[in-house]
C-alpha cells in the first residue's frame, strides 16, 4: 500500500518559494488502477516524482507497505518495487534498447524476453532492440522505449507520466490493451497521469489534482461525468477553498 | 617467449589471447618477438630505419593482420615506421595498438608513425587501441601517427581508442582521398584521468570526386585532465563529409574542441558538430529509476558512450 501523509513541496521561486503541492493525504490499496488527472500545472508530475524519490518533499511523508520511504534514494525505491516512466524521458548516446531493458530487468535479457516487452508496446525487437536510444528515435518511439523499460522493471508499483504522450493512434491503441491486460493480471498497483478517455476508463478510480492539491476521488464513473459535464464553462471540481 | 605482463597487455590492446590466424608480428621492447606471414600477407623488417612493410596482395579476403607493440622496460623511448601497401580490391582487417606498462621512474614512449597506401576499391577496417598500466611515476606517452592516401573507391574504417592510463598523447591523423568515390569513417574514442593530456589533430583531404568522410570522435574527460581536438576536413572536389565531437566533461577537466571545414569547391558539402558537457542528470536519474545508483548510472552512461 502507498501512503501520503501531509505531503507538500515548495520550489524556489522568483519572488520567494512557490507551494507546487499542499498537503496532500493519500493512501491507495494494492493492485489498484488510478489516474491522476488535473490542469496542467496542476501538480501531478510532481507528486508522481515525488513517490519516486526524484524531488523530496518540503513537508509530510511517505510510506510504501508501512515502511518509511520519505528519505529513502531514488535507486533505492526502484529496489523496493517503485517503477516511473518519464513524460519526457532522455536519449542516450551509446546505450542501446537492449541495454536499457536489460539494466531495468537487471539482468542480461534474452532476446525473447526483451521482444516480449517491446512488443507490449507496439514495437518489433527486430528492428529496434540494437537501436541506440539517441536522437534517431523519434518522440513517439523513445517514449514507447521508456514505458518498456518500466515494464521490465516488473515493479509493484508502476507509475507512467502520461504515456500516450507523443504516441500515434495504432500505437496508443495497443498500449491501452497493455494497461487493461497489467490490470487484469492483478500483480502490480498502476498509476497514470493521463488525459485520454481510453486510458481514464480502464481505471478503477479518478484522482483529480489541481492547484497542487487533491481536488477530488472516486470511481471513474462518478467523477469523470462531472469533469467532462464541467470543462466546457469551467469545472467547479477544480476549486479548492472556493478558490480556482 | 612471452611474459605474463606481455600477454595480459597483448590481451588489453588486440584481443589476442593467442597468436590469431593471419598475418601476425609483436614488437616487445624495440625487438621483433614475434612474427608470421600469412598467404597473401606479407611482412618484412624496414632496412633503412625502425618498422616493418606490409604488403597485402590485391584480392586478399578473410585474412588479418595483427601488429601489437608492448612497451614493458621504463625509460625506453621507441620509434617505428610502419607501412602497409594494400592491393586493389583486398578486403582486410587490421588490428594495431600499443600498450606500454611502466612501474619504473622514467617515462616510457611508444611513438607510431603508420603509413597506408590503400589501392583501387580495397577495404580496410584498421582496429587501434592504446592503453598503459603500471605503479611507476614514469609518464606512459603514446604519439601515433597515421597517414593514409585512398585511391579509387578505397573504404577505410579507422577505429581507434584510448581508455585509460597513457599520461600523454599527440596524435595525428592525415588521409588524403584522392581517388574518386574513396570513403573514410574516423571513430575516435578516448578517456583521460588524473593529470592526462591528450591532444589529436586530424586533416581529412577530400581531393576526389564523390568522396566521402564521416568523423565521429568522442571523449571522456576526467579529474584535472585536459584533452584538445582539431579535426579539420578540406573538401577540393565534389564531396561529403561530416565530423561529430562530443565531450563528457567530469571533475576539473578542461576540453577544447576547435573542428575546421574548409570547402574550397562549389559541390563540397562539409558539416561539423561539435558539444561538451557534462552528463546530463536526466539521464542519471532515469538509470536511478532503474535501480542503479549514482556511481553505477554514470559508469553506464561513460560505458555507453566510449564502446
Amino acid at each position: 500500500m502507498l501512503e501520503l501523509r501531509n505531503v507538500s513541496y515548495q520550489a524556489a521561486g522568483e519572488n520567494g518559494p512557490v507551494g507546487i503541492l499542499r498537503d496532500i493525504n493519500l493512501c491507495i490499496e494494492d493492485k489498484r488502477f488510478l489516474v491522476i488527472t488535473g490542469p496542467n500545472g496542476g501538480g501531478k508530475t510532481t507528486l508522481a516524482k515525488i513517490i519516486m524519490g526524484i524531488y523530496q518533499p518540503t513537508q509530510g511523508q511517505i510510506l510504501w507497505n508501512g515502511t518509511d520511504i520519505t528519505g529513502l534514494s531514488i535507486s533505492e525505491r526502484a529496489k523496493l518495487g517503485i517503477a516511473y516512466g518519464f513524460q519526457q524521458p532522455p536519449r542516450f548516446k551509446g546505450l542501446k534498447v537492449r541495454d536499457l531493458l536489460s539494466i531495468a530487468a537487471g539482468q542480461p535479457l534474452s532476446h525473447d524476453a526483451a521482444c516480449a516487452y517491446l512488443t507490449r508496446v507496439g514495437l518489433c525487437a527486430r528492428d529496434y532492440l540494437e537501436r541506440d536510444v539517441d536522437t534517431s528515435l523519434s518522440g513517439g518511439e523513445v517514449k514507447r522505449v521508456e514505458i518498456a523499460t518500466v515494464l521490465a522493471r516488473q515493479s509493484a508499483l508502476m507509475i507512467f507520466d502520461e504515456p500516450e504522450a507523443g504516441i500515434d493512434l495504432w500505437s496508443f491503441a495497443r498500449l491501452t490493451e497493455t494497461f487493461r491486460d497489467l490490470h487484469d493480471e492483478k500483480k502490480s498497483t498502476i498509476l497514470i497521469i493521463s488525459h485520454q478517455e481510453r486510458i481514464i476508463r480502464l481505471a478503477d478510480e479518478i484522482l483529480l489534482v489541481s492547484g497542487g492539491q487533491l481536488a477530488a476521488r472516486g470511481p471513474v464513473e462518478e467523477i469523470y461525468p462531472k469533469i467532462m459535464q464541467q470543462t466546457v464553462t469551467g469545472c467547479n471540481l477544480l476549486e479548492v477553498d472556493k478558490k480556482c | 617467449m612471452l611474459n605474463d605482463i606481455q600477454k595480459h597487455i597483448l590481451q588489453a590492446v588486440a584481443d589476442m589471447a593467442q597468436i590469431p590466424d593471419g598475418a601476425v608480428n609483436i614488437r616487445t621492447d624495440g625487438q621483433k618477438a614475434f612474427r608470421q606471414n600469412s598467404e597473401h600477407i606479407a611482412i618484412t623488417s624496414k632496412q633503412d630505419k625502425d618498422g616493418i612493410d606490409i604488403r597485402i596482395a590485391p584480392g586478399t579476403k578473410d585474412e588479418s593482420v595483427h601488429i601489437p607493440v608492448v612497451l614493458t622496460q621504463s625509460g625506453f623511448h621507441d620509434m617505428v615506421y610502419n607501412d602497409f601497401f594494400v592491393g586493389e580490391g583486398a578486403d582486410v582487417t587490421i588490428v594495431a595498438g600499443c600498450g606500454i606498462h611502466n612501474c619504473g621512474d622514467c617515462d616510457s614512449e611508444h611513438d607510431g608513425i603508420h603509413t597506408f597506401y590503400v589501392g583501387k576499391n580495397a577495404k580496410v577496417r584498421y582496429i587501434e587501441k592504446h592503453y598503459g598500466e603500471g605503479e611507476g611515476r614514469g609518464k606512459r606517452v603514446l604519439n601515433p601517427q597515421t597517414v593514409l592516401y585512398l585511391e579509387e573507391g578505397a573504404q577505410v574504417t579507422l577505429e581507434t581508442s584510448q581508455i585509460r592510463g597513457v599520461d600523454d598523447t599527440k596524435r595525428y591523423t592525415r588521409a588524403e582521398l584522392n581517388g574518386a568515390d574513396a570513403e573514410i569513417t574516423v571513430q575516435e574514442k578516448l578517456l583521460t584521468h588524473g593529470a592526462q593530456n591528450a591532444v589529436s589533430e586530424m586533416d581529412i583531404i577530400l581531393n576526389g570526386k564523390n568522396t566521402k568522410t564521416q568523423v565521429i570522435s568522442r571523449s571522456v574527460a576526467q579529474e584535472d585532465s585536459t584533452q584538445v581536438f582539431y579535426p579539420r576536413v578540406q573538401g577540393n572536389n565534389a564531396c561529403f563529409g561530416h565530423v561529430q565531437c562530443d565531450s563528457i566533461i567530469m571533475g576539473d577537466a578542461k576540453v577544447r574542441s576547435i573542428p575546421e571545414i574548409a570547402c574550397n569547391h562549389v559541390d563540397a558539402s562539409l558539416i561539423h558538430e561539435a558539444a561538451i558537457g557534462k552528463i546530463a542528470g536526466e539521464q542519471i536519474l532515469k538509470l536511478m529509476t532503474l535501480g542503479l545508483s549514482h556511481e553505477e548510472a554514470e559508469q553506464k552512461i561513460l560505458d555507453g558512450f566510449l564502446r
